[in-house]
């Protein structure tokens, strides 16, 4: 992505940490001098930063949290009700396997029949062409106005800035977006990326913001909901265009399939004259087999039920009846370049179930933002690098962000190993960080540790010394405080002091007084039941003697 | 069968009695373990962190180091999946990553080498058992742990809720986002507190660390042990005096 899209790449990132700007002159090479001392690289904040703020909102991560657990529940339980929950999940993954292997082929067909169909097929190679078309295509004829049902393909484009910019009125079709856009949240919002929000504020937003709303309207969840759709559902009836996203598009008939619970998808689809499609080209498949398995996934991944509540599909105009006018713009915005990395292309098989998001420990913490796009959680971490690039701050810290639980991976219903696409990230990230001529800090130390522990004498005499400044540290068993880098473990962790001896020097001491017993070689177990007392045992009785904690 | 004793390098420093329950335990069941001296580092740092050069040449010489034993043995379930489910990635790399013994965790080695769950311990305490992500998932050991906790002299075996979320640790996770890895500790400190456990028990000393680290600074009323250290126990006057 282009600096031009991020209007947060002209300042300083650092909001959050509350460190001031460098100090006295800039050099050239001042950037390199604060590396790794608080000095942030400019752009949009990294990862950790935005987290840091993010984790102070308690009312949302209470709400969040609690919401996590439902959905968890739910999944749990439309898993548990599919007879053939493995098999089912490996048809999906073979599914989106296939489908990504011959791409080129599927697209082309995809096309041959989309035409054929009546409908206007067009290529967007990235996010500013994809803008540009669909611009262009809804403003056609003087159109002032255009109503959009949710697609996660148009936040990620930033579509509404650009329609809005070419004179087109975006009116949001799903309750979750009027909720963001009364509350003016970005694309990045949570509600945008989970299809949930915050109960409170949502309720506040829609009574004190939502246009022709009664004054008095009762801040009961129906009587909101209910004003909701209808002003929602005004819009519809009098929209002369619809954008709508695509969960996949079928090869051998050219057509859109579009999953949903609110039923919008359906109206755009269905009243207005003209109809634009926006779809990543990951989404295509070649066959309706493939979605009888990736529908009955996604509604059980997404919503624990059998089958999504309403599934809208359309091939063409039909003359007569509905929209007369129908397109599909073709996205890549970084999927082709995604897709030649082996091991990371796998990413490309998401079907944005959100499963993983809701299992995940980071995500549950930092919600949506600080993953800075609409693909959040883990796979946004494993998917945003792969589209953007890693060359800003934040997207290069994004496959970091994550400790590699594996839960994600486990609910996965199309078998993507996001820990697997994450190591590969990092791997990335660092080599591209070799390439400068000063290395970082890491870099050094993990380079030094390496030559230390590729030789066991330097690995004992390293323990030995970071053993005694440990104990040096150390204030009643344990150490409250390290310096540096180091200090971010203490920040509110303690870590046990050292002990005098490790255990490779008790294992030595050990070997040497069984020597001179005569015990013959190293360790028979059943000659010296017990342990040697010579040596205080092998710690059996003692269970926890200078242990973790006081 | 020549069993090799891999001690992580996290444990050799700051949990030695960990290693040396291990050796307890597996010499009391009739087993002589070598522990070969020339033994650093997985690499498994390296590896999550993306130095994958460095993380190439540590799973070398981890290889060279124990190409004499039939099998290993380590007390860290992190360091097992790194050799089990990371070397062979590295392997395109360096070679000698894909010629490496069977590496198999504490429990695996109890439960289906040694054919035992009742090591003859006893510890009269009460316990709760944290399952670690990299046991769990990349290892699935299941149960065994528990098996063997179960078969413990006197011990209470207290649920924890919410076992299988991560702990927060995650490597240099633990420093890179401090702030959401220390919020993820909070909840799990808070779950361990629900158990009224005096003891949090697991397969893993960098998860202990974190878990063990959190508690020490809230003075919680919980203390990390290994699950080695618990089945080395023979319930004697030291198993109170664990300071």
């Amino acid at each position: 992505m282009s600096g031009a899209e991020h209007p947060g790449r002209a300042r300083r990132g650092s909001s959050g940490s509350g460190r001031p700007a460098q100090n006295g002159p800039a050099y050239p090479w001042s950037h390199l001098l604060g590396r790794g001392t608080g000095e942030r690289p400019s752009g949009p904040p990294r990862f950790a930063d935005a987290a840091r703020s993010a984790l102070g909102d308690s009312a949302v991560r209470s709400s969040r949290s609690a919401a996590a657990a439902e959905q968890r529940g739910r999944r749990e339980r439309g898993r548990g009700a599919e007879p053939a929950w493995e098999g089912l999940r490996r048809r999906a993954t073979a599914v989106r396997e296939r489908a990504l292997a011959d791409l080129e082929r599927h697209l082309t067909d995809f096309e041959k029949a989309a035409e054929a169909a009546g409908t206007r097929v067009h290529w967007a190679r990235d996010a500013a062409e994809a803008r540009r078309v669909v611009a262009r295509l809804a403003a056609a004829g003087g159109e002032r106005e255009a109503v959009r049902s949710s697609s996660a393909t148009a936040h990620e484009l930033d579509l509404d800035a650009a329609l809005r910019r070419a004179g087109v009125d975006v009116h949001e079709s799903a309750v979750a977006d009027l909720i963001a856009g009364l509350t003016g949240q970005g694309p990045d919002a949570e509600s945008r990326t989970v299809r949930r929000h915050d109960r409170a504020s949502a309720r506040s937003a829609l009574a004190r913001r939502l246009p022709g709303a009664p004054a008095d309207l009762a801040a009961r969840p129906e009587a909101l909901a209910e004003a909701a759709r209808d002003y929602l559902r005004e819009s519809l009836l009098e929209a002369r265009t619809a954008i709508t996203g695509a969960n996949a598009l079928v090869a051998e008939t050219g057509s859109v399939v579009a999953m949903e619970t609110e039923g919008n998808v359906r109206l755009g689809a269905a009243v207005p004259r003209r109809l634009i499609t926006v779809a990543g080209i990951d989404k295509v498949v070649p066959a309706w087999a493939d979605i009888a398995v990736l529908s009955r996934v996604w509604a059980r991944s997404s919503l624990g039920a059998v089958q999504a509540p309403v599934l809208s599909t359309w091939s063409g105009p039909v003359e007569g009846d509905g929209p007369q006018e129908v397109h599909v713009v073709l996205v890549d915005a970084g999927r082709t370049a995604a897709l030649g990395d082996p091991v990371g292309r796998q990413a490309l098989r998401c079907i944005r179930c959100t499963a993983c998001l809701d299992v995940c420990p980071v995500f549950e913490r930092t919600g949506a933002a600080p993953y800075g796009s609409v693909h959040a959680g883990p796979i946004g971490a494993a998917l945003t690098p792969q589209l953007r690039g890693t060359r800003s701050a934040r997207e290069a810290s994004l496959p970091f962000a994550s400790t590699l639980c594996g839960a994600c991976a486990d609910v996965c219903p199309v078998g993507v190993d996001i820990p697997e696409v994450l190591l590969e990230l990092r791997a990335r990230v660092v080599d591209e960080r070799r390439a400068n001529p000063v290395p970082t800090p890491e870099a050094l130390a993990a380079q030094s540790g390496e030559w230390v522990m590729a030789a066991e004498r330097r690995f004992a005499r390293a323990q030995r010394a970071a053993s005694r400044w440990g104990r040096l540290l150390a204030r009643g068993g344990r150490i409250r405080r390290l310096p540096g880098l180091l200090g971010r473990w203490t920040e509110a962790r303690d870590l046990p002091a050292p002990p005098a001896e490790s255990f490779r020097a008790w294992w030595a001491r050990r070997s040497r007084v069984l020597a001179v017993r005569g015990g013959g070689r190293e360790a028979d177990g059943r000659a010296r039941r017990g342990g040697p007392t010579a040596l205080g045992g092998t710690g059996g009785s003692g269970a926890g003697e200078g242990r973790r904690d006081g | 069968m020549r069993i090799g004793l891999f001690v992580a390098c996290l444990t050799d420093t700051l949990y030695p009695g960990t290693a040396r329950a291990t050796v307890r335990v597996l010499e009391r069941l009739g087993y002589t373990v070598r522990f070969p001296r020339e033994q650093t580092c997985c690499g498994q740092a390296h590896h999550t962190s993306g130095y994958r050069r460095e993380a190439a040449a540590l799973a070398g010489r981890f290889a060279d180091v124990f190409a004499g034993c039939d099998l290993v043995v380590t007390p860290s379930a992190s360091c097992a999946a790194m050799v089990r489910t990371g070397y062979p990635h590295l392997a395109r790399r360096e070679p000698r990553a894909g010629r490496v013994p069977r590496v198999l965790e504490l429990s695996e080695f109890l439960v289906d080498v040694a054919g035992v769950t009742d090591v003859g311990a006893s510890f009269p305490h009460r316990v709760t058992y944290h399952p670690t992500c990299q046991s769990l998932r990349a290892l699935e050991v299941g149960d065994r742990p528990l098996r063997l906790l179960r078969a413990v002299r006197g011990l209470e075996l207290a649920e924890l809720p919410a076992a299988e979320e991560c702990c927060g640790f995650g490597g240099t996770f633990a420093w890179k986002n401090a702030d959401t890895s220390v919020a993820i500790v909070a909840d799990k400190v808070r779950h361990i507190g629900e158990t009224r456990a005096e003891v949090v028990c697991a397969v893993d000393d960098a998860c202990l660390a974190q878990i063990g680290g959190a508690l020490s600074r809230l003075r919680g009323g919980a203390r990390p042990l290994h699950l080695a250290e618990i089945l080395a126990s023979d319930g004697g006057a030291g198993a109170e005096a664990h300071r």
